[in-house]
């Protein structure tokens, strides 16, 4: 007998699990959205503001695909919740049953109370409304402040620069993003976000935005008492569940909306995924409310095996997440920046300062890897961490993770010689250098 | 912490410096120079006015390269793209195809109103060849230029990348010297870097009886061409893919690399259009199949019955498909369509690579993991209209028989999900399921 599942929410956690609900069963999928009509890539409306793509390009799907998919989509705004009756209400009148709901309502930026933060020209960046809005709110300006660092905060910069706007970044750490990032790899987008004419500053935060007498902002003054001219303020200070609709339904929540590993909430037939979903236990070495594409499609996956009836635990593995600031690339592999007990770390940085290979291992075995402006493959490094190999081995056979393009310099080698030189009695030997010759006749695929 | 400025471009707006001004200022007073050349003001002195309307213009645009080189930091150069009239089809972009379009027509069937701009380049002419120029020294003269010129700017726009430096010099190069210099010392016309099929006639009856009448060179350039379309082809495209040809050696992919590029993105992703793509480019090369065979039968057998027919079939294929197809649209047509309209709805040679790339090849573009954000970069800029991220986002590799391994996907690929590998035949479909599904 065929369901009825809605989806409140279609960004990547919504549609991985309608799509994946679909390849399992013949339930009646609806998702519903009142951000837009059609699924789009949240992380690339960056690239729509800097001129990179059309809105059509980031749409991961053909409209056309839905249909053929019978996945029904409509475009509206929830605005009640009735778990009793198992029904939501639409801001166009309409009520929906369901049999099962999934809440993958996600996030929204953080505004900490600051004085004139609804000033004209103040605004987060999550959202296709927000990048609307910043359309029009950078239009002829000259100057930006944008406060906080962080992912979006960095993006967004580099989006303001492409339209050649003054940049100044106000970040509460001593490092950019070293909460996550180790200290050289920190410094290290520190300094080329100067390079770049961003005035960066550290150990800074906003105190209060002052407008002019149309209410526009017109500077911001920091803590320290600096006062800042700009016309366009970006908070980037994180994001939080965007929750406002389990409120008076019953379903419990704390900053997200409380699930156990299953995905499900204390109501039964209700399940809460990606950012907005906040874990009671957290899993070791990982927050209790994940904000990330990847972990979002990741509890999808398992939250459609179990509304198929396949009750399954989220259990996502070695932690990834990639990024890229400003022109470096970022892939991280496990555990890094964690202060486990024992933990040694291996870094090796280029002359010109722009690319790095962290790996970091215990006594045991590597359990972590850090790549700024290299990339590597996830599979060679999930497997070295999951399987526990030795840094020793894996040092030996670290020409198999690069995955950078044919012809780049490989910097493996480096690293080697430097755990070599800092463990003296060790003599590791690169086992392959990834060599174009050896693509050609053997059976693994790297050249 | 020490601020480590190096001069880029400063948001202040103030990044129009005074060295892009001058390139600028030279290749728009080259360009006049270039119209006037259409007047019969050449004959006061020939070599005055290629100085002026192609030398200045040329080392103008060098200059402003030059300048952005200066004036930036390496990584993806795409800002503002969509937003550019001269990109984004609009009122520039569309002025553009028209000027190409009209110059490949006025080249190809109305010389004579070219005239007093062939003979600028009758100095060079005279220097290289011996003779004086004609339309087609002018036609090769301008190509060779617009693939060092532009060559140069997709150099410095992708400097951070290996991959995009050697390819480009070596189309740079190939175009230079096998498909320009060498052509015109031997005097025959022989391109060494172009095949049957897509130079069709270099194995008909008629170039064998040519080539082998000029005795030991000419053996060895039918040798060459039957050779590179028979036994080259298939191997090499086996280990590397037709990458190998398209966008390391071809002319075709020579100038869509360099002076097509700032367009890639015009080419349509859409299913219906690749649909369209895969009959149009297999139709062509079925017809010029069976052209070459009946003209080898025509040949062979003077009572051929089709012996008429095929001749002048073969005329309505040169016609249609080399030079309106190829020519026409297959440039001019860079700012509407993308810059590979001819290599992928038309091109023979493409048709046959493609289908050894698909079936018998060890290429193929490797999805790293579970690392895509389906952000459409990759789709986005890929020329020959592969919607790439379909692939990336459930983890399949790309194995297309189109894809002629530019390696830009992989380039603008901000998650470092995507990478042109050779590699083992098996398996090599396969789905990535540990990570997508």
């Amino acid at each position: 007998m065929s369901e009825n599942i809605l989806i409140i929410g279609n960004g990547i956690t919504g549609i991985t699990a309608a799509r994946h609900i679909r390849k399992m069963s013949s339930n009646n999928i609806l998702v519903i959205s009142s951000e837009s009509e059609y699924f789009f890539s949240r992380t690339a409306l960056m690239y729509v503001y800097m001129g990179h793509e059309k809105f059509e390009n980031i749409k991961p799907y053909e409209d056309g695909f839905w249909k053929k998919s019978n996945i029904k989509l409509v475009f509206d705004h929830v605005t009640h919740i009735n778990t009793v009756q198992k029904q939501v209400n639409l801001s166009s009148g309409n009520v929906l049953n369901y049999d099962k709901l999934i809440i993958a309502s996600g996030s929204r930026p953080n505004r900490f109370g600051w004085k004139g933060q609804d000033l004209h020209g103040v605004q987060g960046l999550y959202s296709l409304q927000d990048l609307k809005l910043l359309e029009s709110n950078s239009r002829n300006i000259k100057k930006a402040v944008i406060v906080g660092g962080g992912l979006i905060g960095i993006e967004l910069a580099e989006m303001l620069l492409s339209r050649n706007i003054e940049v100044t970044m106000l970040v509460r750490e001593s490092g950019y993003w070293n909460n996550i990032l180790p200290e050289e790899e920190s410094q290290m987008i520190s300094r080329y976000i100067m390079q770049h004419h961003i005035d960066l500053r550290l150990s800074t935060e906003a105190e209060e935005f002052i407008g002019d007498e149309n209410g526009r902002v017109k500077s911001v003054i920091t803590i320290t008492g600096d006062h800042i001219e700009c016309q366009f303020i970006g908070l980037t200070a994180g994001v939080s569940p965007n929750i406002d609709l389990v409120k008076n339904s019953g379903i419990n929540y704390n900053r997200g909306i409380l699930v156990n590993e299953y995905l499900e909430t204390n109501i039964i037939d209700v399940y809460a995924a990606g950012d907005c979903a906040e874990f009671q236990n957290a899993i070791p070495f990982r927050k209790n409310i994940e904000q990330v594409w990847y972990t979002g499609r990741l509890q999808a996956e398992a939250l459609a095996q179990t509304i198929c009836g396949n009750r399954t635990a989220y259990s996502p593995g070695v932690w990834f997440n990639s990024a890229k600031f400003l022109d470096i690339e970022y892939q991280v592999y496990g555990l890094v920046n964690k202060n486990i007990p024992g933990e040694k770390n291996l870094y090796f940085e280029n002359d010109e300062g722009n690319k790095s290979i962290r790996i970091v291992y215990t006594d045991e075995s590597v359990i972590g890897f850090n790549l700024m402006g290299i990339r590597y493959r996830q599979e060679v490094c999930e497997k070295w961490i999951r399987e526990k190999y030795s840094i020793e081995t894996v040092l030996e056979n670290l020409g198999e993770a690069n995955f950078d393009p044919e012809f780049f310099r490989q910097y493996e080698y480096y690293l080697i010689k430097k755990f070599n030189s800092l463990n003296p009695g060790k003599n590791i030997l690169l086992r392959k250098k990834r060599k174009l010759v050896n693509s050609l006749f053997n059976n693994s695929a790297q050249s | 912490m020490t601020q480590n400025f190096i001069n880029i471009d400063l948001p202040s707006g103030n990044n129009f410096t005074a060295l892009k001004k001058t390139g600028l200022a030279m290749l728009s007073v080259g360009m006049l120079f270039f119209f006037i050349s259409f007047t019969s003001v050449t004959e006061v002195s020939p070599l005055l006015f290629f100085i002026l309307s192609i030398i200045l213009p040329s080392a103008g645009a060098l200059i402003f390269f030059f300048a952005q080189l200066k004036s930036s930091l390496p990584g993806v150069k795409k800002n503002g793209i969509q937003f550019m009239s001269a990109t984004n089809r609009g009122l520039l972009g569309w002025t553009i195809a028209v000027f190409l379009t009209g110059m490949y027509i006025l080249i190809y069937w109305f010389p004579e109103l070219l005239e007093n701009l062939i003979r600028i380049f009758d100095p060079l002419s005279i220097a290289l060849t011996g003779n004086p120029s004609n339309q087609w020294f002018l036609y090769g003269t301008l190509y060779t230029i617009a693939v060092l010129v532009m060559g140069v700017r997709m150099l410095i726009h992708n400097r951070h990348n290996k991959y995009q430096i050697i390819r480009t010099l070596s189309v740079m190069f190939v175009q230079l010297t096998l498909a320009y210099l060498i052509p015109m010392f031997i005097q025959n016309g022989f391109f060494f870097s172009y095949f049957w099929p897509l130079k069709q006639e270099y194995l008909f009856p008629s170039s064998y009886e040519y080539l082998s009448a000029s005795g030991g060179v000419g053996m060895f350039m039918f040798f060459w061409a039957a050779v590179m379309s028979f036994i080259a082809t298939p191997v090499l495209t086996y280990f590397y893919g037709k990458r190998w040809y398209c966008s390391w050696v071809c002319g075709c992919g020579a100038l869509a690399e360099t002076l097509g590029d700032p367009y890639r993105h015009n080419s349509d992703k859409s299913l219906t259009s690749w649909k369209i793509e895969r009959w149009m480019v297999h139709s062509v090369l079925v017809i010029i199949i069976i052209i070459t065979a009946l003209l080898w039968i025509d040949n062979t057998n003077d009572n051929f019955i089709l012996g008429e027919f095929v001749h002048s079939a073969n005329k309505w294929y040169g016609f249609f498909i080399s030079a309106m197809f190829a020519g026409v649209i297959g440039v001019g047509f860079y700012p509407l369509m993308g810059s590979r309209v001819w290599c992928r709805f038309g091109c023979p040679m493409a048709a046959i690579l493609g289908i050894f790339q698909k079936y018998f090849s060890r290429f193929r573009i490797t999805v790293n993991g579970g690392q895509c954000i389906s952000c459409g970069n990759c789709s986005t800029f890929c020329e020959m209209g592969i919607d790439v991220k379909s692939y990336a986002q459930r983890g399949q590799n790309i194995i297309r028989a189109s894809c002629v391994g530019c390696g830009i996907c992989s380039e603008v690929c901000p998650r470092g999900v995507l990478r042109l590998e050779n590699g083992p035949l098996e398996n090599r479909f396969e789905l990535n399921k540990e990570y997508l599904r």
